[in-house]
């Protein structure tokens, strides 16, 4: 039997943790492109929009993320397209993230005085413009608090994709596990590692809401 | 032919009828003073004028404007009458002069030098040259009004509305206000105010509007009817007011 | 798309997709319960016990929210034992809901007792109570007012967080779903179902709590 030492432990997921970051960035970036899109949809007061994007909020919020991984990962395949592992962890944890950013952005934008709206549109300006030129900058100063603390949910929420086969830290963990019997120390190590990853991200995004709170 | 005219307007929020059949005439250059106690719906009034309210039955038309239909074209509405409110809303995130330049550049599609040098009139008469660059945050209550004021001059209306500007300020800030108000209405800016400033409304004002539960209880040149009021509510809220 | 979504097929294992969803249920009430209390403790000690008491707590709580919930199970289930704590898959489970629940509840509580004014504090202390009687009859059940509705939310996560602990074989619904599908491979249908019946648990709940709300803190 193969012996592994503390440091082919350790070398073995901090390399699986390249694809936790991998897939965290792209989650949180593709998951901000569309949420931003469902932004626009459920503040523009077309009917048919907004109902859409409270069905879709609804859904992807009301679920489990791991439900969500599997019926990505089984659903596509219905099609007769090939899913990998990878594509079906990405598209759920985008679509996944997209709820949540929309909903917190949607509370940015609606914690803005409504004297702000009634001002602009006085002096003329269209819905677009309101929201481009005085809305969103003052929204989004407000936003990226709670926003910098959903990317800890977000590199939490990889670690699923672990369960339809994605090689990510918590995969090599389990696979690691099955290898060395050492559960302990290879969780423990585990453990630590997405610890490291969010718990600057968590301080920061508290500092964040600190200062903000001063300066009001 | 009067620049506004609202006939017979009734509006309701919900099932409380705040508005119960409004008319008014309000001619080039009139400087119109709204007062009346609290819940009379004067401010109401106001808003309809330039569609942040709707309204039930009745008809507002301004500058040859209809205002309330659903044709309503309230972007051309809004670049003829402007409005200045109680707690200013200046953007925070913008400096006097990006404030003013604002709606220029992104509505009437005016160059950044143009806009750029019409705020600088418009600060300019309102006294505020030299505070250009400044953020809100760093002005006074009285001096953010002023830069509010030049906002909305900036887009040169035909009619400003002004939904009780000095309420919010501190006493000694006032005045600061008040007398740009009176330059405006001397220049022949025609005004729409709804205001506690009842000296001010007697000595600049072309037209008291006295508003009682919904309706215009009386109307008429300000000095003569604050010196004789012909209704008992009137002579009731002049007496308190002062 | 040939495929034609077969739900009929899902219909001989209602019971066992109903245990599954018993045992889900069951798992979240009890947890919650455990874990608020656990919450309170928590944010009790924090903001009036010892420094040192108040240091440990911290750290518990940031490593629970800065790690993944599988993890910690994982951890507690796999990696106990080897300290010679063995544990059954209903237990760790429970064990892990318990200790998660109760992390995120200690800071949402934390910042509900802060927010209670300083002055109504100071009252209490003059009438003579001890600090633990003002925690208990005054602070508690503003604080808890004022947060009841996030923590309701932090409720229905955990409860939708859940679905993990089918990955020990705890015999929840996301595990009857796999058991399910393994059976007649109708894998997109019955997670559909487990999908749908999660979010339907997810609505009664928020109305639930909405409800039982209104009762416990009646409208002053």
């Amino acid at each position: 039997m193969l012996q592994f030492s503390f440091w082919d432990i350790l070398s073995n997921l901090l390399i699986a943790t390249q694809w936790t970051i991998v897939l965290s960035l792209i989650a949180f970036a593709c998951g901000g492109i569309v949420g931003l899109a469902l932004l626009f949809m459920r503040t523009s007061r077309i009917p048919a929009l907004e109902w859409f994007t409270k069905i879709y909020i609804e859904f992807f919020q009301g679920t489990p993320l791991l439900m969500q991984l599997f019926l990505f990962f089984f659903g596509i395949a219905l099609f007769g397209i090939e899913v990998s592992p990878w594509t079906a962890a990405t598209l759920a944890l985008t679509f996944w993230t997209s709820a949540f950013l929309t909903e917190i952005w949607r509370g940015c934008v609606e914690s803005i005085p409504k004297g702000q709206w009634e001002a602009s549109s006085s002096l003329a300006l269209s819905y677009i413009e309101q929201m481009r030129y005085v809305i969103l900058p003052q929204a989004s100063r407000i936003a990226i608090a709670p926003t910098v603390g959903f990317s800890v949910q977000v590199i939490k929420g990889t670690a699923l994709a672990s369960i339809i086969g994605f090689v990510e830290l918590t995969k090599a963990g389990t696979m690691l596990n099955n290898a060395t019997f050492r559960p302990f120390l290879v969780y423990s190590l585990v453990a630590l590692i997405y610890f490291c990853l969010c718990f600057p991200l968590s301080w920061w995004a508290k500092k964040i809401e600190g200062r903000l709170n001063v300066a009001r | 032919m009067s620049l506004v005219s609202i006939r017979d307007v009734r509006k309701s929020f919900g099932a409380n009828e705040v508005l119960k059949g409004v008319s008014l005439d309000i001619a080039k250059g009139d400087v119109v003073a709204i007062i009346g106690r609290s819940g009379s719906g004067k401010s109401t009034l106001l808003r309809c004028i330039n569609g942040l309210e709707t309204y039930q039955s009745g008809s507002i038309t301004a500058d040859g404007i209809e205002v309330g239909g659903l044709a309503t074209n309230l972007r051309k509405l809004r670049r003829h009458v402007g409005m200045v409110f109680q707690q200013f809303n200046l953007f925070p995130h913008l400096t006097a002069a990006e404030n003013v330049m604002l709606a220029p550049t992104v509505v009437n599609k005016v160059s950044k030098a143009e806009a750029r040098a019409t705020a600088a009139e418009v600060l300019a008469k309102v006294g505020l040259s030299e505070k250009m660059d400044a953020y809100p945050s760093e002005l006074s209550g009285g001096q953010q009004q002023r830069v509010a004021i030049a906002r909305s001059l900036a887009m040169r209306p035909k009619v400003l509305l002004c939904d009780e500007i000095t309420s919010a300020l501190d006493p000694e800030l006032v005045n600061e206000v008040l007398r740009v108000v009176e330059q405006l209405a001397r220049e022949g800016m025609t005004l729409i105010l709804v205001t506690h400033e009842m000296r001010f409304a007697r000595d600049v004002g072309t037209k008291l509007v006295f508003m009682h539960h919904g309706k215009v209880h009386e109307e008429g040149v300000p000095k003569e009817v604050f010196a004789a009021p012909r209704t008992p509510e009137l002579q009731l809220f002049v007496g308190q007011v002062g | 798309m040939s495929y034609k979504l077969q739900f009929a097929e899902l219909l001989p294992y209602w019971n066992v997709l109903l245990q599954g969803l018993v045992f889900t249920i069951v798992l979240t009430v009890v947890s919650t319960v455990a874990g608020i209390a656990v919450g309170t403790a928590g944010a009790s000690a924090r903001t009036f016990g010892p420094a040192w008491l108040g240091r440990v707590v911290a750290v518990y709580v940031e490593l629970i929210r800065n790690t993944p919930f599988i993890v910690q199970l994982f951890f507690i289930f796999f990696g106990l034992p080897a300290l010679g704590l063995k544990l059954s898959e209903t237990t760790a489970a429970f064990l892990a809901m318990v200790i998660n629940l109760g992390a995120y509840s200690t800071e949402i509580i934390r910042a509900g007792i802060e927010a209670v004014p300083k002055g109504h504090i100071e009252a209490g202390l003059s009438l003579a109570m001890t600090k633990w009687e003002v925690l208990r009859r005054i602070v508690l059940n503003q604080a808890f007012r004022k947060i009841y509705p996030a923590l309701s939310s932090q409720i229905i996560i955990v409860m939708l967080g859940s679905a993990v602990v089918s990955q020990i074989s705890a015999e929840d619904l996301t595990y009857a779903a796999n058991f399910v599908a393994s059976r007649n491979f109708r894998n997109f249908e019955v997670y559909l179902l487990a999908a749908l019946a999660y979010l339907v648990l997810a609505m009664l709940t928020r109305a639930l709590l909405r409800a039982l709300g209104r009762v416990i803190f009646k409208a002053r």
